[in-house]
């Protein structure tokens, strides 16, 4: 251990060590690397829900690589969009490859988004002084909600089409300005070959710059304030007489040599996905998506990817255009709020009451079946399950303020408690 | 220009130029906006190729119903058989808008008991007016049900009648919209084009 942090906080010397200084005199190379990385301490209590922030980092890697392939080959028209993408399957070498590891990666994206911001619920990671980094965050997953529909147009399927079509039409429910607005997405008076060519810009340009950027900005923020760790307790309260806190290790190598493990098991089931289902039942890749964008005909069961479908049934539950647009914004944007409506005095899990753990378990379940409720049909007691669902998604961010308020929570220690 | 005047910071001229300069650059930035903004709009050639289509008749027989496309959008042009017009007045009280009401859903010429230029043709654009989704049709009468035949939009259960009038209880809030249209012969429609008054 000692000789490990030796040779960490050690210079190299000779030539290389002229260019380093060489460098530093000219850009802060060293001093941001200490501040980022080898002198970044972070609690040593960290467990396995603290490796999807670096895994979304990894899918994000995959997607922009990826990506970058895929645009060698595709064709963003109306004419030849789909017919690209099964050039891109059957005569490109490794296209089909690339091309699953991109729709693969899109999904993981979100699963593994789902768990770090689920993470966060865990140990209240979005409460003061980590607002910000919450924010920041939350407009990630709007702008990772953006780039995924506007991707799922460019295939140019039955399924890309009408997905489209659905959710562009939201926005007609404004009052007054939504038939303006919904032209001026589409560009024309339908979704078209314009429509299509902008989607494609949005997905290649706009957006990923937006997600770089704000990435950039989330790890910024994390790093001025530091990381929450299980216990949600401030581990800078107890430093050591060097100025390092008593619980927190650096980030390299201790914490990066865990993530590298983690990084390796999440890329041994990403494979598994991508050689073995990587249409996942229809999940990852809608079956109905293997058929070229027809507009004369709507697919008779029409369902979005799987990763909006809590948000989509909750749409569908209400039977009015303009609440339904409203509610279904409304669920999307409420946990942006979070850090504001929970009142508990205690950041963790671990320190809270019986009532937040039931909030937070039935809000679990209630988003997982608002997620299996979007793919079932609008139907009998499906919608009626839809509507008793939504209400409790309403009522867990809703009520927060209060239940969170009369929770028994019990005593945080000074220190990091290991378990197991 | 004494050492002094030198050291002294003239507040109000930098306040003066900040403002100045930020007010300047914020019309500027304006006026710069117009022209990105203005190219996301429907270009002089999707314009153009929205330019009315014609639909000959003759081939259609009654109780048929065509699928054309105008301006990339679903057009249904359904002729409808004399049962079929017999069952328009029959569940007015179960309608949203038996009148045709909404006057962005029609133009004034089709805000009729059938909702048409000439009761035998119904016109509507196949766009579900809850979320764009093409209804299917459903023209086989369930009495069983009380169906009397009509549209059915599989996304999220939508109902219009052979008018293209919508049921209560579904998520649709208006009926179809009829397109603009008129009768160049006996046998061919505009669609796309009305000639004014019609």
């Amino acid at each position: 251990m000692a000789k490990v942090e030796a040779e960490v906080g050690k210079r190299p010397e000779g030539a290389m060590g002229g260019l380093i200084k060489w460098i530093d005199d000219r850009f802060p190379m060293t001093s941001t690397l200490e501040y980022h990385v080898t002198k970044y301490y972070a609690a040593k209590s960290f467990n396995w829900w603290y490796v999807f922030g670096v895994l979304a980092f990894v899918v994000l890697a995959i997607q922009l690589i990826t990506g970058i392939f895929l645009t060698m080959n595709y064709k963003p028209s109306a004419e030849e969009a789909f017919a690209s993408v099964e050039y891109i399957m059957r005569d490109v070498e490794w296209g089909w490859l690339i091309r699953y590891l991109h729709s693969t990666g899109a999904s993981f994206f979100f699963i593994v988004v789902y768990l770090h911001m689920f993470r966060a619920m865990l140990y209240g990671s979005y409460k003061k002084p980590r607002e910000l980094i919450w924010l920041i965050g939350m407009l990630i997953f709007f702008v990772l909600m953006a780039e995924a529909f506007a991707g799922y147009l460019l295939p140019w399927g039955q399924m890309s089409y009408w997905g489209a079509q659905v959710i562009i039409s939201l926005f007609g429910a404004i009052p007054v300005v939504g038939d303006g607005i919904v032209e001026f997405i589409r560009g024309d008076y339908s979704i078209s070959d314009i429509t299509l060519n902008r989607f494609f810009a949005l997905h290649v340009i706009v957006l990923p710059l937006a997600l770089i950027g704000l990435v950039f900005v989330h790890i910024v923020a994390l790093h001025e304030v530091g990381s929450n760790n299980p216990d949600g307790i401030d581990i800078k309260k107890n430093k050591g007489p060097d100025g390092v806190p008593l619980d927190g290790v650096a980030f390299h190598p201790y914490h990066t040599s865990k993530d590298l493990v983690a990084i390796l098991v999440f890329l041994m089931i990403f494979s598994a996905v991508v050689f073995f289902a990587p249409e996942m039942g229809g999940y990852f890749l809608e079956h109905a998506n293997f058929e070229p964008a027809n507009l004369r005909a709507t697919p008779e069961h029409i369902a979005p990817v799987w990763y909006f479908t809590p948000f989509y049934a909750i749409l569908r539950a209400v039977p009015d255009k303009l609440w339904g647009f409203i509610l279904f914004g409304l669920s999307v944007v409420l946990p942006v709020f979070l850090p504001w409506l929970d009142r508990s005095r205690v950041r963790s899990i671990r320190y809270r009451g019986w009532i937040y753990k039931s909030a937070l378990t039935v809000f679990v379940i209630t988003f997982l079946t608002l997620g299996w409720l979007g793919v079932q049909p609008a139907e009998g007691v499906y919608v009626l399950l839809a509507r008793i669902f939504t209400v409790l998604y309403f009522a867990f961010f809703l009520l927060m303020p209060y239940y969170t308020t009369i929770d028994k929570t019990k005593p945080v220690p000074e220190r990091v408690v290991y378990h197991g | 220009m004494t050492e002094d005047d030198a050291d002294r910071i003239d507040r109000n001229r930098r306040h003066f130029l900040a403002v100045a300069a930020a007010v300047t650059g914020a019309v500027g930035a304006g006026f710069v906006a117009v022209p990105f903004l203005s190219s996301l709009k429907p270009s002089a050639r999707a314009q153009a190729l929205g330019a009315p289509v014609e639909v000959p008749l003759s081939s259609i027989q009654a109780g048929e119903m065509v699928r054309v496309l105008w301006r990339g959008k679903l057009i249904f042009v359904l002729r409808r058989s004399s049962p079929m017009l017999d069952t328009l007045d029959g569940h007015l009280d179960k309608l949203r808008d038996p009148n045709s009401e909404v006057v962005e859903q029609q133009p004034e010429y089709a805000a009729n008991d059938t909702r048409s230029l000439r009761p035998e043709w119904l016109v509507v654009e196949g766009s579900c007016t809850h979320l764009g989704c093409a209804p299917l049709e459903d023209f086989q009468p369930r009495p069983v049900e009380g169906w009397d035949g009509g549209f059915f939009c599989p996304c999220h259960g939508s109902k219009f009648d052979l008018a293209g009038r919508v049921f209560k209880g579904v998520p649709a809030p208006t009926n179809l919209r009829v397109p603009p249209y008129r009768f160049v012969r006996d046998d061919l429609i505009l669609i796309g084009q009305d000639s004014g008054a019609a």
